[in-house]
């Protein structure tokens, strides 16, 4: 006969262990509703140690308990103190200012040339759409839709398309309207040109040259009206972030596409692993450069009219941005 | 339940994966369930679009007298907060959104490398041809004629980005798979009460009655352990009933004066549970009752 008084010795470890377990849970309660850093210094020495406690009672119970909930809560457990314990260790706020002030620019320097293959394209199809659309305005309808164009289409008055650069107009062909479409239209643009680059570039091509004829039927409708000065001012006082921030966005797709189409040493997926960081880093900036360019246009453009000023704030944006990429920095140590 | 060893091949088939810490134990991790995560995707939605309505609140008195600088706001609101939205949660301690943190799942790196922010920037910027992009040629396909068509043939093109997580054994959207990142369950169970404690004397004394001889004990492995735990903390009357009457059956036990079903199952777990443990500790793990070792 077996009596149930001698005690089990799954029982006792854990009545031995349990008040570790219970110290990590509640350090870890505090460290995920807040950060490490509030912890004492005291604290930070006992935070391994509970660590590996935790972790040595996880092999012990699974050796020796047959006890589901022990281990079940063990494995939660030190699943939990493991991700706090190797996770990051940065701050959101240093992980902000480290964007800025050195992973964006420098995974920027490091795509120059896709960023001068992307521009070239974007720069080839406004080149196209402007001689086509100056040649033969029936193109324009090809390169623009009904919904993007409002009413600018080469039929239209030379008053109207300058009540348009002005925004006298406060109806449905003004600017708040247009400029709203216009900016969420382009941040998905970009973030398309980028997505859709693993599949060898060639769709942030295709959507880089299709935006450029856009741009281009636009700009040449302006000019057949003796309006390309004007127009020029309207696009780049915001156009010059913007326009940056797409060609970024296509040599980021560029970047991720090179490195599908040309493995090299690597199989293709470690080839896209290993530089989809640098081009989601560069996409990062891109849609904060789009939040820019989207303050530009809302406020700016509403505000200033005069055209010189239009293009002193577009050029002096451009050199910003040219300076803040390229300038020489240091590089990350570590 | 894990064993001490490695994981079987139907565990690894139902999602736990190998994670072994840079001090060697395998934490075993479990994969999040694709229920779990279009849930917790929903519920993120609707957060935005209670965000959305807010800001649209908010705004609308502004409208009344400058109509193009409250769209304009608005704009960029939404561009925020669909850019932004998941990355900034996910680089939170919990790696996880308000949709994610309900259904206690989270993001992690694959392998042991740290979740860096660019990998959760990444498996979210993908998240417009994962998500965005079919949904918008689906709703295109409405619009009947030759576009209709063409929006169905994209839809279904794009289809195979939603449906990614379907299709592979990680269980990765297409942003997971060039991110390197997964979503893990993070199950955060309390620590129930031991089952072989009693907490008051007098039950001590009741549980003493319960003698079983070994061949009584014997009659089951760890896989009935397990139910019988299950069942003694669901403590549902009618399954504890039925569940008693079995047992006494398989082990031709003849009631006593005074016993309950739940006082004989527990007795009989915690005696169950000695000699199996007892056995595990000599190196043998009998896996049920057709286990005879």
């Amino acid at each position: 006969m077996i009596r149930r008084t001698l005690t089990l010795k799954s029982k006792r470890f854990r009545e031995e262990r349990q008040a570790v377990w219970k110290e990590m849970e509640a350090m870890l309660q505090r460290i995920e509703s807040r950060s490490v850093r509030d912890l004492t210094d005291e604290e930070m020495i006992k935070l391994p140690r509970l660590y590996r406690s935790t972790l040595s009672s996880l092999s012990v119970a699974r050796a020796t308990s047959l006890d589901q909930s022990v281990v079940s809560y063990l494995e939660s457990l030190s699943t939990r103190a493991y991700y706090v314990i190797y996770g990051s260790q940065q701050r959101l706020r240093d992980r902000i200012f480290n964007f800025f002030a050195r992973d964006w620019p420098l995974a920027v320097q490091g795509a120059w040339k896709d960023l001068a293959a992307s521009s070239f394209v974007f720069a080839l199809g406004m080149l196209i759409g402007f001689v086509l659309v100056s040649n033969n305005p029936d193109w324009f309808y090809s390169f623009v839709g009904e919904g993007m164009a409002s009413g600018r289409n080469p039929a239209a008055s030379e008053e109207y398309l300058r009540d348009t650069i002005y925004g006298y107009e406060k109806s449905e062909g003004g600017l708040g309207a247009f400029a709203a479409y216009l900016f969420s239209n382009n941040s998905r643009v970009s973030i398309f040109a980028f997505a859709l680059g693993f599949a060898f570039a060639l769709p942030t091509i295709a959507l880089l040259l299709y935006n450029g004829l856009a741009i281009g039927a636009f700009i040449a409708v302006f000019t057949s009206k003796d309006l390309g000065f004007e127009i020029g001012g309207w696009l780049s006082i915001h156009g010059t972030t913007e326009l940056f921030a797409i060609a970024l966005a296509g040599a980021g797709g560029m970047l991720i596409g090179r490195a599908v189409a040309f493995p090299g040493e690597m199989t293709r997926m470690e080839s896209l692993r290993s530089k989809a960081e640098q081009a989601a880093i560069i996409l990062g900036g891109v849609v904060v450069m789009m939040f820019v360019a989207g303050v530009l246009e809302g406020f700016g453009r509403q505000l200033i009219k005069n055209d010189w000023l239009r293009y002193g704030i577009g050029g002096s944006m451009l050199m910003f941005w040219l300076a803040y990429f390229f300038l020489p920095r240091k590089a990350l140590i570590s | 339940m894990s064993q001490a060893g490695q994981l079987s091949d139907a565990q690894i088939k139902i999602g736990r994966r190998h994670l072994v810490t840079p001090e060697g134990v395998d934490l075993q991790i479990e994969l999040a369930d694709v229920g779990a995560r279009i849930g917790a995707f929903t519920i993120d939605l609707v957060i935005m679009s209670l965000m959305l309505f807010g800001a649209i609140f908010a705004l609308g008195s502004m409208s009344l007298y400058n109509e193009e600088l409250a769209t304009t706001i608005f704009v960029l609101i939404a561009f925020l907060l669909r850019s932004f939205y998941f990355t900034l949660f996910e680089l939170g301690r919990r790696a996880a959104t308000p949709g994610k943190m309900i259904l206690k799942i989270r993001v992690a790196a694959r392998g042991k490398a740290r979740l860096s922010a660019a990998s959760v920037f990444t498996r979210n910027a993908l998240r417009e041809i994962g998500f965005f992009l079919p949904l918008g040629f689906l709703l295109g396909i409405g619009s009947g004629g030759v576009d209709g068509w063409m929006s169905l043939l994209a839809s279904i093109w794009t289809g195979i980005f939603l449906f990614f997580p379907l299709l592979n054994k990680d269980r990765l959207r297409v942003g997971d798979l060039v991110a390197g990142t997964w979503v893990v369950r993070a199950p955060r169970p309390m620590l129930a009460a031991d089952l072989v404690t009693t907490d008051k004397p007098e039950n001590e004394a009741i549980f003493a009655k319960f003698a079983f001889t070994p061949a009584q004990i014997d009659a089951y492995g760890i896989k009935e352990l397990h139910v019988l735990e299950d069942v003694l903390r669901a403590k549902d009357p009618e399954v504890l009933k039925d569940v008693a009457s079995r047992i006494r059956t398989k082990i031709g036990w003849v009631w006593e004066d005074g016993e309950n079903d739940i006082s004989f199952l527990r007795a009989y777990y915690a005696a169950l549970r000695g000699r199996l443990e007892s056995k595990v500790l000599m190196g043998v793990r009998r896996k049920d009752k057709f286990d005879k070792r």
